[in-house]
């Protein structure tokens, strides 16, 4: 069965506030309803903890900066490991996670793991 | 080329092939891997056919064929298994051949993965050309003013997606329909749009594109009769292609509808589009539907003797009626146009500059300089037709406009 990864993008919020207390339930909720289609997945800390690395080749000085900064209005904030049949049944479970109408959810399907 | 079997092979239709194609996507599962099999198949039976006579029945052969070469194409690759082999479902009979039952269920599967809407709009135009029209890749990027080797990419691309994401080869369900169905149906519609309004390029009428898209709603009326939007779509290509040959005069320069030669209308097409748009209409009685009312508009020019006989009143109404459904700046600057034509240009103007998000649209300024060019305010017309120009109208429009100024 196909795997895809449901990356939600929405404002970039600390999910562990008290002030997403509300939105939290409804993502519990999807968790519940989705249960049999979750392989797993996580709520991200807001882009201010991200740190991006980068060497200058394989083995190289590690340079590692503060960010992404987040320009943009939609930042990563979760994502979902989800099984489904085909795209059709993905695209219909990604169009009930709560950042369908709050921001925008990404469904990605998976490369299957190499031999 | 043996001649006879040349002739063979060439009374094997496009229509036969995409066929083919249908059925043997759906049993080996990938687009690209079929049509390489198709395409093993029709040169093996140019080869065969040359040697042992034409066969009874061209199509049976080749699609019998196509399965063979599709099966010796897997053993041929070595990293699918025998399971993989096995899930192919690929009956082992001579005489294999679908049922018509599953060739139209097949041929439906792949209009609506061609349409699907996780494709972008650009992708399901190419490959619907590809696959469910026939064309080559180099004919797809010809009729589309692409380098051939972008269409190419294209073309991979979206199988690529197709497979890799499984976008599922199936008919949407009846309660799926009313989601799926319009991205088919705008598919086709933009071919043939590409093909009449020409956005690119020196012609205004890009004949191959037309007769595609035809080809194309043709298709889908045959899948789908009792569908409006679909009677719908097929009326309102033939009612504006009936029109075709009277669009562009031979200088190339668009030729407004007001002096169209009316006797040089496609009495045929014209009739059909007709008998369809009646057809629709009584399907959609509850629930307008955008290519219904277009097809009714375009309907009500059909029937006009001349320009000065149309019937201005019904065709408000019917824009009236369009914009329930479908409420956009460019549908309210056609209701404006047609008002102009029931109420006079100044009734006209006031509703085309009410109209807002269309500064950028050569067609609004176009429309205004039309109207102030009949109100008598040459100035002002002139400012506006000079708008349209700068903003690139396509190079027929343009020698019409510069030719009004």
């Amino acid at each position: 069965m196909p795997s895809y990864v449901a990356l939600t993008y929405t404002a970039d919020v600390d999910w562990t506030s008290p002030d997403q207390a509300a939105e939290m339930t409804e993502y519990l909720e999807f968790g519940a309803a989705a249960a049999a289609v979750i392989r797993g997945g996580a709520a991200l800390y807001p882009t201010a903890t991200a740190t991006t690395v980068r060497t200058s080749h394989k083995g190289g000085d590690v340079v590692s900066t503060d960010g992404p900064y987040a320009e943009t209005k939609e930042a990563l904030t979760g994502f979902y490991l989800l099984d489904c049949a085909d795209l059709d049944e993905a695209i219909a479970w990604a169009a009930k996670i709560p950042a369908a109408w709050n921001g925008a959810v990404e469904v990605r399907p998976l490369v299957p793991p190499m031999a | 080329m043996d001649p006879v079997a040349g002739a063979a092979l060439s009374s094997l239709t496009r229509d036969d092939r995409t066929r083919i194609l249908a059925t043997l996507i759906r049993v080996t599962g990938d687009i690209g891997f079929a049509q390489d099999a198709l395409q093993d198949a029709i040169l093996r039976a140019l080869q065969t056919w040359q040697r042992d006579g034409v066969p009874d029945n061209p199509r049976a052969w080749v699609t019998v064929t196509a399965r063979r070469c599709a099966i010796d194409r897997l053993r041929r690759e070595a990293q699918r298994d025998d399971r993989e082999l096995a899930a192919m479902q690929l009956p082992g009979q001579e005489d294999w051949q679908p049922p018509d039952s599953v060739v139209r269920d097949d041929l439906l599967r792949l209009v609506f993965t061609c349409a699907h809407p996780s494709l972008s709009a650009e992708a399901r135009v190419a490959l619907s050309l590809r696959t469910l029209g026939g064309l080559s890749t180099a004919e797809v990027a010809r009729a589309l003013l692409v380098p051939e080797a972008t269409m190419a990419k294209r073309l991979t691309r979206t199988k690529q997606k197709i497979a890799k994401a499984h976008i599922p080869y199936r008919v949407p369900t009846d309660a799926e329909l009313p989601d799926r169905l319009p991205t088919v149906l705008a598919t086709v519609y933009l071919i043939f749009n590409e093909g009449y309004a020409a956005s690119s390029g020196p012609s205004a009428v890009r004949e191959e594109l037309l007769d595609e898209a035809i080809r194309l709603a043709r298709l889908l009326l045959e899948l789908m009769q009792d569908e409006a939007s679909v009677l719908g779509l097929m009326a309102l290509l033939l009612l504006q292609d009936s029109r075709r040959s009277t669009r562009v005069d031979p200088t190339g320069a668009l030729v407004l509808l007001a002096d169209q030669q009316r006797a040089d209308w496609d009495r045929r097409k014209i009739v059909e589009g007709l008998r369809l748009v009646g057809k629709a209409l009584q399907r959609s009685k509850d629930r307008p539907d955008p290519y219904v009312v277009q097809a009714a508009i375009a309907a009500c020019h059909a029937l006009a003797p001349d320009y000065a006989a149309t019937d201005w009143t019904a065709i408000v109404s019917w824009y009236d009626v369009l914009l329930t459904v479908i409420d956009t700046p460019v549908v309210r600057l056609n209701r404006a146009a047609a008002l102009a034509e029931l109420d006079g240009p100044l009734v006209g103007l006031a509703e085309v500059d009410r109209i807002d998000g269309l500064a950028d649209y050569p067609y609004w300024h176009a429309s205004r300089g039309d109207l102030l060019d009949r109100l008598e305010r040459p100035e002002e017309a002139d400012a506006a037709y000079r708008q349209a120009l700068a903003l690139g109208l396509n190079r027929s429009h343009d020698g019409h406009l510069r030719g009004r100024r």
